[in-house]
This record gives C-alpha cells, sequence and structure tokens, in this order.
C-alpha cells in the first residue's frame, strides 16, 4: 500500500446553520484513485471541495476539523490557499474552460505562478500538459482557436490539461464524465489510469461501474456521513455496511 | 375529431384581439414618433441653409496696388478701418439712393459683421486680390427669412420688421442674380450670437463634448471599480447593503438635485468656475455613476461562477481571477451601459442650468475650464427668443442632439452584438 497523501480527520461543514458534512475522517494514498460516491446531496462535492479549500469561496461556508497533505495541515493560517491549489488541481462536473484559445487556457496557470521563464517553456508546457491528457493530437493545429469551440469530451480533457499545467500532486475530480457519452468517458477513464501513475486522484462519480473500473479505494457517503471506506474491491462484493450494499445494489439512490 | 370546440374558438378570438391592441400600441408609438421627427425636420432643415448677397468690393481704394495685400500679416489686415469703405462698397450696389434713411434700410439688408466679411474675404484671398472682387455677404435674418419663405410678404408694413423699400431692395438683387443660398457652415462652427443669422451650434456642439468626456473620464472608471468592488469582492453584510440600495436611490433621484448640490458645493464650496464643462461633467457624472454601476454588476452577475472556480482551482488570487476572466467578459455589457449613461447625461438640461451653463457664449470653448453652453442648453436658450431665425435654429440643434443620441445608442447596440458571448 502506498504512503497516505492526504489525511481528514473530523471534518464538519457548514452551509450557514445547515450542517453539510458530519465529522468525516479518511485517508487517502499518493498515486492512487481514490473514488467518493453517495446519494446526491450527501455531501461529496463539499467534502472534495475541502481539499483545496475552494468551500473558502462560498461566503456562508464553514469547515472545522483538519486536512492535512503530506502532513501539512492545508488550513493553518501560514498556508497561501493559492500555492494550496497550485499543488491540488480541480476538474469540474462540466467543463469550464475559459472563453479564450486553447493555448491560452493552459498557459494561463503556469503564467501567473511564474512557472514558464520564456515562451518556449510555455510552449513546452501547453504541448506536455495537453499530451498527458490526451488531447495534443487532436488539437495541434488549432491551439489558437477557442476552447470553448470543442466538444464536451474534449473541453474536460482541456480542463483536466489545465489542471496538471502547474505541475499538481494531486488532482480531485467532481463527476467528470456526468455530461459526456460513453465514449468520451472511455477516453477520460483510460486517461485516469494513466495519470494515477504521477498524480494522487480523487473522484466523486455517480456511476458504479466507473468506480469500480478506476479507483482503488472507494468511501461512501450517506447524508453528510462518510458510512465506509475500504478498497473498492470490498466495497463492491463484500460491503460491511447495509446502507453501502443497498447503494450499491440500487436499491435507494 | 379535431374540430375547434366553443371553447377553442374563444380562446383563439381572444388571442386575434389581442394582438389587434398589440399592434395598434405599436402604431401609436411610431406615428408619434413620426409625427415629431417630421415636425422638427422641417421646421429645422433650412437652418443649415442662409442667404448670401454678392456686392462688388474696389479693394484699390483701400490700396492702389492690390498686390501689396499679400505681404500684410493677418494681423495688419484685421487692424485696417474698413468701415466706411465697406458701407461704401455695399452703397455702390444702388448708386442713386441719396436718401441717408434710405442707406441705413440698404445696409440693413445684410447681416451686421459685414466689415469683418469683407475683410476676412481679404484675408483669406491675399495671395492675389483683383483691384474689384465679388464678395458674398451674409444676409440679415430679415431677409434670410423672406428668401426661406418664413416671413409673410403679404402683411402690412407696419407689422412686418423687413420694409416695402427693403424688399424691394431684394427684389432687384434677387432678379440681378446677386442672391445665392448656400451651405451654412458657419452655424456648425461658431458660437452663440445676438443676431439669429450669425449664431451657431459650434460652441454648443464642442461644449457638449467636452462635458461628455468629462463625465466619461470620472464616471466610467470609478462606476467600474465600484461595481466590481460591490459585486465580486464586498461581503455581503447590513452595509453593503445600505450602499446597493443607496446606488439605486441615487438613480432615481430627479437631475436638478444633482444640480443643486453642483451649485451648493462644486462651485460654492470648492470654487471651480462658473459655466464650465468641466463643474458640468462632474455634475452630470454622478448622474451617470449608477446607471454605469448597475449595467456594469449585471454583466458581471451574468458571467457564470463556473469561470472564476475555473481560474481560482489553477490558483488564481482572487483579483486574477476577477480582472484576468470575469471583468473582460463583462466589458461589453459595462461599455453598452457607459454609453446608454453617456447618451442620457449628453441631453440632460436642467442640472446644466443651475450651474450657470446656460449663460450667453460667443466664443467656442476650447478647454473644458471655459465658459461654454451644451447642446440641450441651446435649445433651451434659442426656443425662448421670438426671432424666425431662432425657431429654426432651435429645430436645428435638436436634429443635431437627436442624431448624436442615436449614434451613441447604435454605438451601444453595436458593441453588444459585437462582443456578445455565448456561453
Ligand atoms: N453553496 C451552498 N450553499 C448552501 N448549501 C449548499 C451549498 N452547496 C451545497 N449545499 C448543501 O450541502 C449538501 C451537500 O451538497 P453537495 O453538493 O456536497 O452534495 P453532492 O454529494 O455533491 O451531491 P451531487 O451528487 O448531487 O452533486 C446539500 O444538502 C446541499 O444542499
Ligand atoms: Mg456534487
Amino acid at each position: 500500500m502506498n504512503k497516505i497523501k492526504i489525511s481528514a480527520k473530523n471534518i464538519d461543514v457548514f452551509y450557514g446553520d445547515k450542517q453539510a458534512l458530519f465529522d468525516v475522517s479518511m485517508d487517502m494514498y499518493e498515486k492512487e484513485v481514490t473514488a467518493l460516491i453517495g446519494p446526491s446531496g450527501c455531501g461529496k462535492s463539499t467534502f472534495l471541495r475541502c481539499i483545496n479549500r475552494m468551500n473558502d469561496v462560498i461566503d456562508i461556508c464553514s469547515v472545522k476539523g483538519n486536512v492535512s497533505i503530506d502532513g501539512h495541515d492545508i488550513y493553518d493560517k501560514s498556508i497561501r490557499v493559492e500555492s494550496l491549489r497550485e499543488s491540488v488541481g480541480m476538474v469540474f462536473q462540466k467543463p469550464n474552460p475559459f472563453p479564450k484559445s486553447i493555448y491560452e487556457n493552459i498557459a494561463y496557470g503556469p503564467r501567473i505562478h511564474g512557472i514558464a521563464n520564456s515562451k518556449t517553456d510555455l510552449d513546452e508546457i501547453v504541448e506536455t500538459s495537453l499530451q498527458k491528457a490526451a488531447l495534443f493530437d487532436e488539437v495541434k493545429d488549432r491551439l489558437h482557436q477557442p476552447g470553448t469551440g470543442l466538444s464536451g469530451g474534449q473541453q474536460q480533457r482541456l480542463c483536466i490539461a489545465r489542471a496538471i499545467s502547474v505541475n499538481p500532486e494531486i488532482i480531485l475530480m467532481d463527476e467528470p464524465c456526468s455530461a459526456l457519452d460513453p465514449i468520451a468517458t472511455a477516453k477520460i477513464e483510460d486517461l485516469m489510469s494513466e495519470l494515477k501513475k504521477e498524480f494522487t486522484i480523487i473522484i466523486v462519480t455517480h456511476s458504479m461501474q466507473q468506480a469500480a473500473r478506476v479507483s482503488k479505494n472507494t468511501g461512501f457517503f450517506h447524508l453528510g456521513k462518510l458510512i465506509e471506506v475500504d478498497s473498492t474491491d470490498t466495497i463492491f462484493s463484500n460491503p460491511g455496511n447495509q446502507k453501502t450494499q443497498d447503494y450499491i445494489t440500487g436499491r435507494f439512490g | 375529431m379535431f374540430d375547434a370546440s366553443a371553447n377553442l374558438k374563444k380562446r383563439l378570438k381572444s388571442e386575434r384581439r389581442f394582438q389587434i391592441f398589440c399592434i395598434t400600441a405599436i402604431s401609436f408609438a411610431l406615428i408619434f414618433v413620426l409625427i415629431l421627427f417630421l415636425n422638427i425636420f422641417s421646421s429645422g432643415y433650412s437652418a443649415f441653409y442662409k442667404t448670401t448677397i454678392a456686392i462688388d468690393v474696389d479693394y484699390s481704394q483701400v490700396i492702389e496696388d492690390t498686390t501689396q495685400f499679400a505681404a500684410m500679416s493677418d494681423d495688419e489686415i484685421n487692424k485696417l478701418d474698413l468701415f466706411r469703405f465697406s458701407k461704401k462698397s455695399i452703397y455702390s450696389l444702388f448708386p442713386d439712393i441719396e436718401d441717408r434713411k434710405e442707406k441705413k434700410l440698404l445696409i440693413r439688408i445684410f447681416s451686421i459683421e459685414y466689415e469683418d466679411e469683407i475683410k476676412q474675404f481679404l484675408i483669406k484671398n491675399k495671395e492675389n486680390i483683383k483691384k474689384i472682387e465679388t464678395v458674398y455677404l451674409t444676409a440679415s435674418d430679415d431677409v434670410d427669412q423672406v428668401r426661406k419663405g418664413n416671413y409673410p410678404r403679404d402683411l402690412p408694413e407696419e407689422r412686418r420688421r423687413i420694409k416695402d423699400i427693403q424688399l424691394e431692395y431684394y427684389d432687384i438683387l434677387e432678379n440681378n442674380g446677386r442672391v445665392k443660398y448656400v451651405f451654412n457652415i458657419p452655424f456648425l462652427t461658431r458660437g452663440d450670437s445676438r443676431e439669429p443669422e450669425l449664431a451657431g451650434v459650434g460652441g454648443s456642439i464642442v461644449g457638449s463634448f467636452l462635458t461628455i468626456i468629462t463625465v466619461l473620464i470620472l464616471s466610467f472608471p470609478i462606476g467600474i471599480l465600484a461595481a466590481v468592488y460591490l459585486q465580486e469582492f464586498a461581503k455581503s453584510n447590513r452595509f453593503t447593503d445600505f450602499i446597493e440600495i443607496n446606488i439605486n436611490n441615487l438613480a432615481a433621484v430627479p437631475s436638478i438635485v444633482f444640480g443643486l448640490l453642483g451649485l451648493g458645493i462644486i462651485l460654492n464650496v470648492f470654487g471651480l468656475p462658473r459655466s464650465t464643462p468641466l463643474v458640468g461633467g462632474i455634475v452630470l457624472s454622478l448622474m451617470t455613476l449608477p446607471t454605469i454601476i448597475i449595467a456594469t454588476r449585471a454583466s458581471l452577475r451574468a458571467v457564470p461562477p463556473s469561470i472564476r472556480e475555473g481560474a481560482l482551482a489553477v490558483g488564481a488570487t482572487k483579483m486574477q481571477a476577477v480582472m484576468h476572466h470575469v471583468v473582460p467578459l463583462a466589458m461589453p455589457g459595462a461599455l453598452t451601459g457607459t454609453i446608454i449613461g453617456l447618451a442620457q447625461a449628453l441631453g440632460e438640461t436642467a442640472p446644466l442650468l443651475l450651474i450657470g451653463m446656460v449663460a450667453f457664449v460667443v466664443d467656442v470653448p476650447s478647454s473644458p475650464l471655459d465658459a461654454s453652453a451644451s447642446l440641450p442648453v441651446q435649445v433651451y436658450l434659442w426656443a425662448e427668443s421670438a426671432e424666425r431665425g431662432y425657431v429654426e435654429k432651435t429645430s436645428a440643434t435638436i436634429m443635431l442632439l437627436l442624431g448624436f443620441l442615436i449614434l451613441l445608442n447604435l454605438a451601444a447596440v453595436l458593441i453588444r452584438r459585437k462582443f456578445e458571448t455565448k456561453w
């Protein structure tokens, strides 16, 4: 088993008065895919957004508890969220490329973080990011055309390339395939098994099959609580909790 | 089976009735606009023309050898006293007139600045002045209105400003081919004047332009920054709610109140110069600001949150996410709002009256610190004058004002079309 990359302890999240997560503790391992499943509204996205502190953006949201990455508390006052998010990339449910060229979409992150020193450096980052996202061959002739002109699946891979461009260690994916057809989904799943060699990946998904195919560990959430977390094989063949059993067999959800 | 039931027939009928109401409403609006435009156009277009009368000027009576004018500077020519000479040149149209009173009436068919016009001709053509030149002088307003057919000739003489004998002179000149009807360039370049035939809108066009530029320089950056801060950065609490409500209130404040504010504070407390485009611009900025802020906030709100999240997720600071991604996308909307605000400011009159931009200004302003009129105030000023010449100039000024407003609104529409982003 790989070493622990992310460790969440006793996480409570509140939206105003409403509590969305209750005492969630979970470890996620380096260079593996961890899947988060559970019925709609159970707090998967909320949990995911704790890991790159995107919840900070929401005024009414407050997070209690402790999340550490490589042993560093990411909610510590000395941590700058901007550098945290440089190491923890995120891909959203709906592809959200900037309404700019493909090139600019990817060059943006490296540019603001000062990662590339020259135009050739930047060109190289754009190319390798696109290659890692398995998109380069499809778009190499139109790097300067708008990213919003790509197909949905291509846009999502563009967003993955954008996340990769700043050399993160962790990539968070919130239902990255929910807006895609099966072929585009298969491409992204293949991509994930490629990417996990280099990155730690946490993926929220509504598809049991997808979780089974891509992940090594799976956590099951229900009504804001983490019900069970174990290896994906165990969760799907021999879950320890009745609710998990009911959910994966489709008896509720 | 698919026959219309009684109920459906009733619904269809009421739909038809509804459409008729709508079309009637639209027709009414269109007819009113059309009548307005026709009315203004028909009474205003003649202001763009003026009547001129040719006289023969014997410049050799000023200097025997007319080639010497070429050596004189413009200043020197301007200093020449050509008053009596000019009069004599006019008298030469009708050498038989002896009576002093009749001579005076002859002079009066010309505009009062005939001496200057004779000088200006000299200055313009000083390189090769012939002994005798034909110079076209501006006719007086009375003659101009007769030429334009605005002046009833059949009124009894006592009730006319123009006398029978003047009409006689005019008819003779007309028959001799000395009367020419030309495009009135000075109307577009000169300032106001006590003589209707000499009054121009140049001063108010420049005044309006300087005012609008002042408004743009002041209210665009302030408006955009305020909107961006309120929409993107400010936490929503009592204080920001209070500001928000008051910005909306500001948009509803009658414009004359801003004029009072300008009078009370900008003129009396800060002591900025009265009647100037600078002060006018400051006052109108107060009016334009809420329009810009509200429009900009609306277009910031229309930028999908996913764009902000995308930028934040790669580690952009809040300011970078906003300035690099959100603001550029909101810019077309902000610009449209700004232009609409400027168009409102361009047509605004009441606040300008209070800060003294209603003064009679002859000179075309050359900086925002010069006293100046503006187009809507010029309309207001001339609309109060009785002379027929001012009546047509009022309408012509309205035409220009409407023209500028239509141009601005067109620009707003074009910007919106061109930069509209589809998500
Ligand atoms: N911005 C917000 N403001 C208030 N409440 C929120 C907000 N975002 C989420 N919630 C609430 O928090 C709870 C968890 O939401 P979350 O989005 O994490 O669910 P989820 O598991 O991702 O659901 P789904 O599968 O539908 O995406 C829900 O009850 C939701 O109503
Ligand atoms: Mg979700």
